[in-house]
């Protein structure tokens, strides 16, 4: 009997080893709905055990940094919000910071409390897809689409302050484009009155939920160490303990004057990310209060500051465009990238979604960069991912990917 | 007593001497240079040294310099000591007949996609690498597509037939 199972068809042509072979090579992605974007697992499962795995990027690399290497400053603006998509406007502002600083450039604080409320507003925003996710993924779909109306309330207030939604373009090297308009913050106001809410009711949903416990206590989970020699940043980081926050250890856009905590976690499993996450939001609602009362504070010609004084960078007012001849002028100028930059290296950073996002930006005195490179924080640490999965379950790997928020567009650039 | 740029400057070049070289400060970023056959020596003396604890790796990543005869090919690394809060940047050279530079994966499990980054792009050999293999580009391209010898397109080339691009022809 078991000569005949074994005695194989001779016009089939199977791989060496594949008869005696007692594991499955599965692919996960790189379309597939789990996943979240486009990326590839090839995974060696023993049932539902994951033996190995290894990982395939860069299905939708797009050359960010070569084309960078052609385009004036204000062009690259845009490549930066096709990063992490999630939350762009810090992507944008990261940018902009950069430039600021090559180009020694100091902004009025109402400036900067601005950009901390828009940055904020897209942690959450961020933030709040992310462990949605995480809940669907592990089976719960109402809470991603209950907070879904919330960052749609985000996205209008960007679309108030800018004009777009997803792929922001914000602001201008120097400040913002405009000043908020009231329409701005009604709903700033709004949102901070009734997220609180929505969030405590998120929390509800997951926090002490033992299914959701169940799930995510325990799998996933990588120690502080290891998690530093992989290069991990921002929540999943903190996840493991340590309090590495950029906008604590390299304050940029005046984060000094904010009082908040740095949430961290212990075991560095799917649910302390979750946790961290969670508690940050409630941390970035702290510090969009504490703006928004700042921003409150400015009186007479100070509540109008919007922008630095930057002729060469930021670009005149539209109505002076129209009437005036040295506006127009600048205007082109700046808008065709005539304007050399000075010549320099600079490195920033800033506290992105999903940690540490750095501009290293080279410098030869030319209208376009030299270098640019960004450090994409999923990039480094989707490395960890096979180390992460190895023995877990199947469905245990796909809790994993969405808890380490892993954005396509940031990791292939 | 916090660390400073010229505490570690000291203890660099009192280790390695003339190694260290090209030190800079651009924007109080202590930047230095050292040879490519020094590179691991000298990251694993910043990473193991008590006081210095430069245990993380921010980032990795090449330059091309097609006019610097001899050492054309950069690779920047971008060092943090967590503890201390400081920063510091080193530059590696080599020549773009001979890119050979030592991995640091050994050290930092984080150099690894970060030097198949870097070599996707800029055709830098990482010698010991476990796994150096291209990673956002397709397997079979056969050249590097970051060096400054591939420009990119003109923008203001006119061979392009402009009505495929929703540009010009009979639709504006």
């Amino acid at each position: 009997m078991s000569e005949l199972i074994h005695q194989q068809p001779h016009h089939v042509k199977l791989p060496e080893g594949s008869i005696e072979k007692q594991t499955t090579t599965l692919n996960l992605g790189p379309t597939h709905p789990a996943t979240h974007g486009v990326f590839q697992n090839i995974l060696e499962v023993d049932g539902e055990r994951i033996i190995s795995s290894e990982q395939t990027v860069g299905y939708i690399h797009r050359a960010f940094e070569k084309i960078a290497e052609r385009r004036p400053l204000y062009q690259i603006t845009p490549l930066t919000d096709r990063l992490n998509y999630c939350s762009s406007p810090i992507n944008n502002m990261g940018w902009h910071l950069t430039c600021e600083k090559l180009l020694g450039v100091n902004t009025p604080k109402r400036v900067d409390y601005l950009r901390v409320i828009i940055m904020e507003l897209s942690r959450i925003a961020d933030h709040l897809i992310c462990n949605s996710i995480v809940g669907v993924d592990s089976g719960a779909f109402s809470g991603f689409l209950y907070v879904m109306q919330y960052r749609e309330l985000i996205y209008e207030i960007f679309e108030e302050v800018c004009g777009s939604r997803l792929t922001t373009n914000i602001g201008r090297i120097g400040g913002f484009e405009r000043n908020f308009t009231n329409a701005a913050f009604e709903k700033i106001e709004k949102f901070l009155k009734e997220y609180p809410v929505t969030l405590k009711e998120f929390e509800n949903l997951f926090n002490r939920n033992r299914i959701f416990m169940e799930r995510t206590m325990g799998t996933g989970g990588i120690s502080a160490e290891r998690a530093l020699n992989y290069g991990f940043t921002g929540p999943n980081l903190r996840a493991t303990g340590v309090d590495y926050d950029v906008r604590v250890a390299a304050p940029y856009s005046s984060y000094e004057d904010f009082k908040f905590d740095i949430p961290v976690g212990s075991t560095g499993d799917n649910y302390d990310r979750f946790m961290v996450r969670n508690q940050e939001m409630w941390q970035s609602l702290g510090i969009i209060e504490q703006a928004f009362r700042k921003v409150q504070e400015f009186r007479g010609t100070d509540a109008d500051v919007y922008h630095a004084d930057v002729p060469e960078y930021y670009l005149p007012e539209k109505q002076d465009v129209y009437t005036k001849m040295e506006a127009l002028i600048w205007h082109f100028k700046i808008i065709m990238g005539e304007i050399d930059m000075p010549k320099g290296e600079v490195y920033h950073s800033v506290e992105g979604g999903n940690g540490e996002l750095g501009f290293y930006l080279i410098s030869d005195g030319g209208r376009a960069p030299f270098r640019l490179h960004f450090r994409r924080p999923c990039f480094i640490y989707y490395q960890a991912y096979s180390e992460l999965t190895k023995g877990a379950l199947l469905s245990d790997a796909v809790i994993t990917m969405s808890s380490l928020n892993l954005i396509a567009g940031e990791m292939d650039a | 007593m916090s660390l400073t740029n010229e505490y570690i400057r000291q203890r660099i070049t009192e280790k390695f001497g003339d190694a260290i070289t090209n030190v800079e400060e651009p924007a109080g970023f202590l930047t230095f240079e050292v040879p490519k056959e020094m590179n691991l020596k000298v990251m694993q003396f910043l990473h193991d040294d008590n006081e210095l604890k430069f245990r993380f790796l921010t980032d990795l990543c090449g330059v091309h310099y097609p006019n610097q005869e001899g050492r054309e090919l950069a690779v920047v690394y971008h060092m943090h000591n967590l503890v201390d809060n400081v920063r510091l940047r080193m530059k590696v050279f080599t020549g773009i007949n001979d890119p050979d530079v030592f991995t640091a994966t050994s050290l930092f499990e984080s150099a690894n996609w970060q030097e198949r980054e870097t070599y996707d792009f800029y055709g830098i050999n990482f010698v010991g690498h476990p796994n150096l293999k291209r990673i956002l580009n397709v397997d079979e391209m056969d050249y590097f597509p970051m060096r400054k010898e591939y420009p990119l397109e003109d923008q203001s080339r006119i061979d392009k037939d402009d009505e495929m691009f929703g540009r010009g022809g009979s639709i504006s």
